[in-house]
């Protein structure tokens, strides 16, 4: 054994979750894991493991990633890490009644395969307490739909890497407009070659550059929707 | 002389000598055709400078390159042609070349322009889990897909990335048995069947004649 190893049952829990910060930073997987058992055998909640641990430790790969530190591949040997952290704390959630943030249905557009930035979103947007269901990838009008009206989320998420695929979102919106839903659900769209005025141009309520700010602007939405009904 | 494809990746094409009356902004993927489509068609009123090929690793920056380009070089010319299609940046650089008065190619990106735009959006539906390479990502397959990928370094991730497609295909704008060969053995790194279709220059070769 090295002498500079860390162990890490063997660090106090600030010292450890600033470390699980470092272990999702690089991606090691096993090292989150272990953190998180030892976590819960100290007795921490599933909640706190959960938002204290891996998304404050997520939210700091987001943040480098926007700021071009780091790359693609690197966040999703993180994303990686997390998951199987999330994996573990998922069931013990459901258990102990983490608060709910809201619902939200989320996919990737019809003719586009691409999911690795919808999938970023899912998982931060579990992690910041949504319960999500996650339609894949390749997902007509009509299973949108479905999925609305059998899930009756807040939000609906779209995806899409393409130019030729992302005109797709309007479809879907204006299928919802006509048949009087689009005021029902939040809608937040996001991928590469989007921006700002697209999502506007489409009548979307909000593009997201990234899962930091997807997870942020649904909170936004859910609090003002919140604050709608109470008003 | 043409650089190697490494210089063209890096560094793009310079313009060497002001001999046409239109000058092609390109792409540096796109050097080798455009100057092969120039010596076939003796197209001598055609200057080329190309920015580099890897602006398309974050193509949000390739409407700021283009836009300096252009201002840099338009008054020496009648006429710039911006040799990119949409090319990821979801009509943002179409966009710029109308601010800027001048045209560039139709289509998303060079697959449909060399398989034909018409051709390629017909097959769109059939064929939408496809990965593309031209002639040039044969050659820089690893720089431009497995290095950015971090495939180099982290082969696990291979499946995050490529999963969801099921096919290879290697759109060969030239019958070159050594690239169909090397374009065969990224479809086996990739995990993914393969298939080779010759297109040629398709709309690259009749957008560029008509100018």
């Amino acid at each position: 054994m090295a002498d500079d190893e860390i162990i890490l049952s063997e660090l106090s829990d600030d010292e450890l979750v600033l470390q699980m910060h470092d272990d999702l930073y690089d991606g090691l997987k096993e090292e989150i894991e272990e953190s998180v058992n030892i976590l819960l055998e100290r007795k921490w909640t599933p909640y706190d493991v959960l938002t204290k641990a891996l998304v404050a430790g997520m939210t700091i790969v987001g943040y480098d990633f926007r700021d071009g530190i780091l790359f693609v591949p690197e966040v999703l040997l993180a994303a990686n890490a997390m998951k199987a952290g999330m994996f573990i704390l998922k069931p013990l959630l459901a258990e102990t009644g983490a608060p709910r943030m809201g619902k939200m249905v989320i996919g990737t557009v019809k003719g586009d395969i691409h999911d690795i930035g919808k999938n970023l979103v899912a998982m931060m947007m579990e992690g910041a307490g949504f319960e999500v269901r996650d339609l894949g990838i390749n997902n007509s009008v009509e299973k949108y739909l479905a999925a609305l009206e059998e899930d009756q989320p807040d939000i609906l998420g779209m995806s899409a890497l393409l130019t030729t695929t992302m005109p797709y979102m309007k479809v879907v919106i204006d299928t919802l407009k006509e048949k009087g839903l689009r005021e029902e659900y939040i809608v937040l769209v996001g991928g590469a070659p989007l921006n700002e005025e697209f999502g506007k141009a489409i009548g979307a309520d909000a593009y997201c550059r990234d899962a930091a700010v997807a997870v942020e602007t649904a909170k936004q939405y859910m609090l003002r929707k919140h604050n709608a009904v109470a008003g | 002389m043409i650089p190697d494809d490494r210089s063209l990746t890096e560094r793009g094409l310079p313009l060497e000598a002001h001999q046409g009356r239109v000058l092609l902004l390109a792409c540096g993927a796109l050097a080798h055709e455009i100057l092969t489509l120039k010596r076939m068609n003796g197209w001598d009123h055609l200057d080329l400078t190309c920015l580099p090929a890897n602006l398309h690793l974050w193509p949000d920056r390739i409407p700021a390159a283009v836009e300096a380009a252009v201002l840099e070089h338009r008054d020496a010319y009648a006429q710039v042609f911006v040799v990119y299609a949409d090319c990821g940046t979801g009509g943002l650089l179409l966009q710029k070349c109308k601010d800027l008065g001048v045209e560039m190619v139709e289509g998303p990106h060079c697959y449909s322009f060399f398989e034909g735009n018409d051709a390629f959006a017909k097959l769109a539906d059939d064929e939408f889990s496809a990965f593309y390479l031209t002639d040039f990502l044969v050659r820089q397959f690893d720089a431009f897909v497995w290095r950015p990928m971090g495939l180099d370094r982290h082969p696990e991730l291979r499946d995050m990335y490529f999963g969801n497609y099921t096919k290879l295909v290697y759109q060969a704008q030239t019958n070159d048995a050594g690239l169909d060969a090397k374009a065969e053995d990224c479809a086996r790194r990739l995990g993914l069947a393969y298939e080779r279709r010759f297109t040629g220059y398709g709309d690259l070769a009749t957008t560029l004649a008509r100018l």
